[in-house]
């Protein structure tokens, strides 16, 4: 039963969309902005003020990859790269293994200690030690400017093991009871019972912890002043916001003269360059993003 | 608890408690003995006498602080960061996914959907990035607002005092609207149909049936989310503040945590950083705690 609509409805209608369409606007064009200059010629980027819609360029001052091709040999960026994907793929791995197990041992409904570690682990929610006690626990562990470091900091977010013990506390009882009962251990139960069957929430935890670690650049901050061990983020704000000299691009090599005009194209390339993982992922992950939200929000 | 029963539950459960092992020690580690590090906010810490042997003061790191030029700055910083930040980011995601929700169009829906999140999965150091450049001298913005006549002439917006605190909070609604309002359009699709169908009977409008149907059935979402948030309340993205504010916007821009940063990790000054952390946390607790016993008695609706 369609009931025609009322004009102020109508008007609302034309409103709603036109605002909707403004916010996908206003959401996607500072990344598009970035895109485009990335590909701009040098010299004209640095006399443009204003939004970039389409690569710039002018007679005799073509549009250029060469951003591209100073960025991908500079020897930082590329060793950046490379520690990123340490601290993301060995960081998940451990994340996930280890708020697993944590989740398994607070989600034994039959025994008498684990309500304990459930508390010990909530506790921390709500204090903490903060910056300066924890930096020096790690100063006295020496493990200040260590890769590992990166791993171990946020390697148990409390949200995360609640949110994986309560997929684990959906899974019938009966199922373990009967793996016990022919003789598998605690291990064995985890690995190749429980896991595979919430292997949904897994991926999710599994998502978000590694795009979180992928821009993470707080601790590395912190912790890190040994340059080799620097993630990406870390030079990407030498290059963005602190707009220091530190880094060793090869402009001259590549183009000779007129390095200067340089400086901004670059700024913009190494941001797609940073950023083209996640940009790249996201269109076919976002969905579990959503459903991890959801997942959170029904434990609240 | 008898013995006979701790004995029959170790028997039982010993290898889960071998497993258990691991975790314990790290949260020992790393979240319990940190607890117990706040003891150097009451010593004069010297890197000779380490965090044991270093001479105890008392209060003398919070009365200093507490009487410091620096107190009724960076109170006064975070409180409006946050706060003005509480007032358009905590409603904004709640308005877009009621106005989503209004949207007939279910493929228009997803797509504005979908780009409204993608904010959220940059990094901040590249969202700061971008500010900078769009507030630089010749910044998108600057531009933009120097032809409708916001500003005079065109300059460096980021280092304008009065400029930080804007740029930083819709900054944040810009990147956290659409991402926010996933939970809320969550709890809009669990409303039961059947109160929009008696209302209409009933002669309810749109915007009444959005007032007396919508609102209070997502409320509790709305709640949780309030209480968690002014759980936070002191604790503004640092990460992001250290980002954005130079030392000619400390004025308005230094905050407790940024300040913590500053004076702990690069200048080494522990115990007075450790005690200025510590009224930070605490502050944050009694907030949590007050909030959940409001929320407690009188919606019915708390964390704990």
């Amino acid at each position: 039963m369609k009931i025609k609509d009322s004009p102020s409805r109508i008007v609302f209608k034309v409103i709603n969309t036109i605002l909707m369409c403004l916010l996908a606007f206003a959401c996607i064009i500072p990344l598009w902005h970035v895109l485009m200059a990335s590909f701009s010629n040098p010299t004209l980027i640095t006399q443009h003020s204003g939004l970039i819609f389409w690569p710039l360029s002018g007679p005799g001052r073509s549009a250029t990859l060469g951003g591209y091709k100073i960025v991908l040999k500079t020897a930082s960026l590329a060793r950046g790269y490379a520690n990123t994907i340490f601290y993301v793929g060995v960081g998940t791995i451990l994340c996930v293994s280890f708020c697993s197990i944590a989740a398994y041992c607070i989600s034994r409904r039959r025994t008498l200690w684990m309500k304990y570690l459930l508390l010990i682990i909530m506790l921390t929610m709500f204090f903490n030690g903060g910056l300066i006690p924890t930096y020096m626990v790690n100063k006295y562990l020496t493990l200040v400017n260590k890769r590992w470091v990166m791993i171990i900091m946020g390697l148990m977010p409390v949200f995360f093991i609640i949110i994986i013990r309560t997929a684990f506390m959906q899974l019938p009882a009966s199922l373990e009871e009967s793996a016990q009962l022919d003789g598998a251990g605690h291990m064995t139960i985890l690995i190749k019972i429980i896991l595979p069957l919430s292997k949904a929430t897994i991926a999710v935890i599994a998502l978000f912890y590694a795009v979180a670690k992928w821009n993470e650049y707080l601790f590395a901050v912190i912790y890190l002043t040994n340059r080799k061990l620097y993630p990406l983020q870390v030079l990407l704000r030498e290059i963005l916001v602190e707009s220091s000299g530190n880094l060793d691009f090869n402009i001259a090599n590549e183009v000779g003269g007129g390095g200067e005009d340089y400086k901004k194209l670059l700024q913009y390339t190494t941001i797609i360059y940073a950023t083209l993982p996640i940009l790249a992922v996201y269109p076919f992950v976002q969905k579990y993003f959503v459903t991890g939200v959801m997942i959170g929000s029904i434990k609240g | 608890m008898r013995l006979t029963d701790i004995k029959k539950d170790w028997a039982r459960n010993k290898s889960v408690y071998f497993l258990a092992i691991p975790i314990v020690l790290y949260f020992i580690i790393w979240s319990y003995i940190p607890m117990v590090g706040i003891v150097l906010g009451f010593e004069d810490y010297s890197p000779r006498g380490g965090v044991l042997g270093s001479e105890f003061v008392g209060i003398k790191n919070f009365t200093d602080f507490f009487s410091s030029y620096y107190f009724g700055r960076l109170l006064r910083n975070t409180i409006i960061l946050s706060v003005s930040s509480m007032i358009i980011n905590f409603p904004a995601p709640i308005i877009l996914a009621l106005l989503l929700n209004e949207l007939e169009n279910k493929m228009f829906k997803k797509v504005v959907q979908t780009i409204s999140y993608m904010p959220y999965f940059v990094s901040v150091v590249v969202i700061c990035g971008i500010i900078i450049d769009f507030f630089a001298y010749d910044g998108a913005f600057t531009e933009l607002f120097v032809r409708i006549g916001l500003i005079k002439e065109a300059k460096d917006l980021l280092s304008v005092k009065s400029a930080f605190r804007p740029i930083f909070v819709f900054s944040s609604t810009w990147q956290g609207v659409g991402y926010g309002s996933i939970i809320y359009l969550a709890a809009l699709s669990g409303v039961d149909q059947e109160l929009y169908e008696a209302a209409k009977i009933d002669g309810a409008g749109r915007w009444k049936q959005m007032l007396h149907i919508t609102l209070p059935s997502i409320s509790p979402t709305i709640i949780i989310m309030l209480i968690l948030l002014v759980g936070n309340l002191l604790n503004v993205a640092m990460e992001k503040v250290i980002l954005l504010y130079r030392p000619v916007t400390y004025e308005t821009a230094d905050v407790i945590s940024s300040f913590v940063y500053r004076r702990g990790i690069q200048e080494g000054d522990y115990g007075y950083s450790t005690a200025v952390g510590l009224f930070n946390s605490i502050v944050n607790l009694l907030l949590l705690l007050l909030t959940n016993y409001i929320s407690r008695k009188y919606s019915e609706t708390s964390l704990f």
